[in-house]
């Protein structure tokens, strides 16, 4: 067998228990250089995937499969990975010497969500998920001494337990009726027994949990704001597009979508819609950055999984390039709310006022970061709102397009309530933020990717476009 | 003769065992005991199928082996936490737990 098919895998395994082993064995003093060694290694990876983008393999009679479809979220997982590894520089001194441990664990949850992408059945999609989410669970603890960091790991470790129970619930009840876990083979004997319609509804109750759709969003703004910021940005950006990655092969491969006893774009259509309204309006009333994301990222998981409903060329094209462009704006916004809580050690809306006076080009680039979440052209986000929109309409959801292009207006509200406190709100605080150099070339790459997306998406596009001829 | 519906009913009785202790319970580490119990009851669903359904091959022992494997590691990093939020507050209640809500 050619072991260089599986090379990123095999390469960022290694690379995250080196990075483990050697925090743990080096003196204080050497941690920066594991920190170091953590970023070239992704960064290296990474190009090794760009490289071998287009290749394609079949392994393991199906368990595991390397195509474009995958090879596409690889890119966007590493790319996350990088960029919030990045941004975190100037926070990761709260971690005192244990912040090589941070790395390794972050590289581990990569690893996981690209076991996610390419598994082709569920013991491998479910033994990716779980590495994937224990080492969120070790990350969202990691500040030892504060409460808020201890109590939302623990809140995040039993209801992501309990979530992954449904899910295996689910496989498990499918696995019953059909005898295989091979998304293959199921797609090709799905039938509509009742044991199967309960199985799929608990699997896309685990998932949605992962995703954080309504109604199993609660715990995503407790964990957000409890969290330390940098793990925030990833288990949004990252941890999101894992599930959806996952969902959409499961639906588009294993699920019967058209199948005539149970309407299953429906049931997501509904789903899509109410997390759309209620991530917006709970939005709407928040004070803390934190938690504002935190809902506007339930609204933006309502936003992607209307593309899944549409299940066409043009809306699952949509889910990939929105995953991409939400990585840029969310880590671009959340970098600016990092510099921001290590300035003034606080995180509510008020700690930006003033902004604009302090630092002008933070504030601006969090203003084109909010206007891409918002769906307001030039940016990215509106390109990737058209396509999943589009998608939608074309599958006959003209209501579900019509909601969400509603609530997007009504999102620009609280998006540009942030960018009020920064111009117009006054501040006792003077000098301008400090911002480690690391997170400065995050926030340049983000921004400029937010504008350059948004102006000209056709090559992206085009990519996902290509990346999506697999499952349909 | 006992078949696969009686299993997978032994596994959804002990689904809601699991599912009940975790809504009621208070105490973390009883929560944790009963996310095990909808584990394991994951555990006779997919040996039981394994026997009626699929009859020569191991696929479902070997799902139930992976998940004992996962959900020993979910629960040593669970306790963990568990020890570490102690040490920080003295208390294991869950109810105790506010200072995060909207």
């Amino acid at each position: 067998m050619d072991f260089s098919i599986l090379g990123a895998e095999i390469l960022i395994a290694l690379l995250g228990l080196a990075v483990l082993v050697l925090g743990l064995s080096l003196p204080g003093k050497a941690q920066k250089y594991v920190n170091g060694l953590a970023l070239t290694g992704l960064g290296l990876v990474l190009i090794y995937l760009i490289i071998s983008f287009s290749k394609g393999a079949n392994l393991f009679n199906g368990v595991y499969q390397i195509d474009l479809y995958g090879n596409y979220f690889k890119i966007l997982f590493l790319s996350a990975g990088i960029l919030v590894m990045l941004m975190a520089g100037t926070y990761i001194k709260r971690f005192e010497e244990k912040s090589s441990e941070f790395y390794g664990l972050m590289i581990l949850a990569t690893l996981g969500m690209m076991l996610m992408v390419s598994a082709g059945e569920f013991i491998t999609l479910y033994v990716g998920l779980e590495l994937m989410t224990i080492s969120f669970y070790i990350l969202t603890a990691y500040l030892k001494s504060d409460k808020l960091s201890g109590e939302a790991g623990l809140k995040y470790l039993i209801l992501g337990a309990v979530s992954s129970a449904i899910l295996l619930f689910g496989i498990s009840l499918v696995y019953a009726s059909l005898g295989t876990t091979n998304f293959i083979e199921i797609g090709a004997s799905f039938t509509s027994s009742s044991a199967v319609i309960a199985g799929v509804v608990m699997i896309i109750a685990g998932f949605a949990f992962k995703v954080s759709v309504v109604p199993f969003h609660m715990w995503t703004p407790d964990i957000y704001q409890g969290a330390p910021i940098p793990v925030t940005t990833y288990l949004s950006v990252g941890s999101k597009a894992a599930g959806f990655a996952a969902l959409v092969r499961v639906f588009m491969v294993a699920v019967d979508v058209s199948d005539p006893v149970f309407n299953w774009s429906l049931l997501l259509a509904v789903l899509a819609a109410v997390t759309i309204i209620i991530g917006n309006l709970i939005a709407l009333s928040q004070k803390d950055i934190k938690r504002l994301l935190a809902y506007s990222s339930i609204a933006q998981a309502g936003y992607i999984l209307v593309g899944v409903t549409a299940a066409n060329s043009f809306g699952l094209k949509g889910v990939l390039f929105y995953a991409l462009i939400y990585v840029f704006a969310n880590v671009g916004a959340f970098a600016v709310a990092t510099a921001v809580e290590v300035d003034t050690g606080r995180t509510d809306i008020e700690a930006f006022a003033g902004l604009s006076k302090r630092s002008p080009l933070l504030a601006a680039i969090m203003t084109i970061c909010m206007l891409s979440l918002a769906g307001i052209p030039p940016m990215a986000g509106f390109a990737g709102k058209f396509y999943l929109f589009a998608g939608a309409i074309q599958s006959g959801y003209l209501w579900l397009a019509l909601i969400g292009l509603i609530m997007s207006m009504v999102s620009v509200y609280y998006y540009l309530g942030v960018s009020k406190a920064m111009y117009i709100g006054e501040n006792s605080y003077e000098a301008p933020l400090s911002l480690g150099s690391g997170s400065t070339v995050a926030l340049w790459v983000c921004v400029l990717a937010t504008i350059l997306l948004g102006v000209y998406p056709g090559p992206l596009s085009e990519l996902a476009g290509a990346a999506i001829q697999i499952l349909l | 003769m006992i078949g696969l519906p009686h299993y997978l009913l032994l596994g959804a009785v002990v689904f809601s065992i699991g599912v009940f202790g975790v809504l009621t319970r208070r105490n973390a580490v009883a929560v944790l005991m009963s996310v095990e119990l909808m584990l394991n009851a994951v555990n006779i669903n997919f040996v039981a199928a394994n026997k009626f359904m699929a009859v020569g091959t191991a696929v479902g022992q070997l799902f139930s082996v992976f998940v004992i494997v996962v959900a020993a590691a979910e629960i040593a990093v669970g306790l963990a936490l568990v020890i570490s939020i102690y040490r920080q507050r003295g208390t294991v209640d869950l109810h105790d737990f506010n200072l995060l809500k909207w």
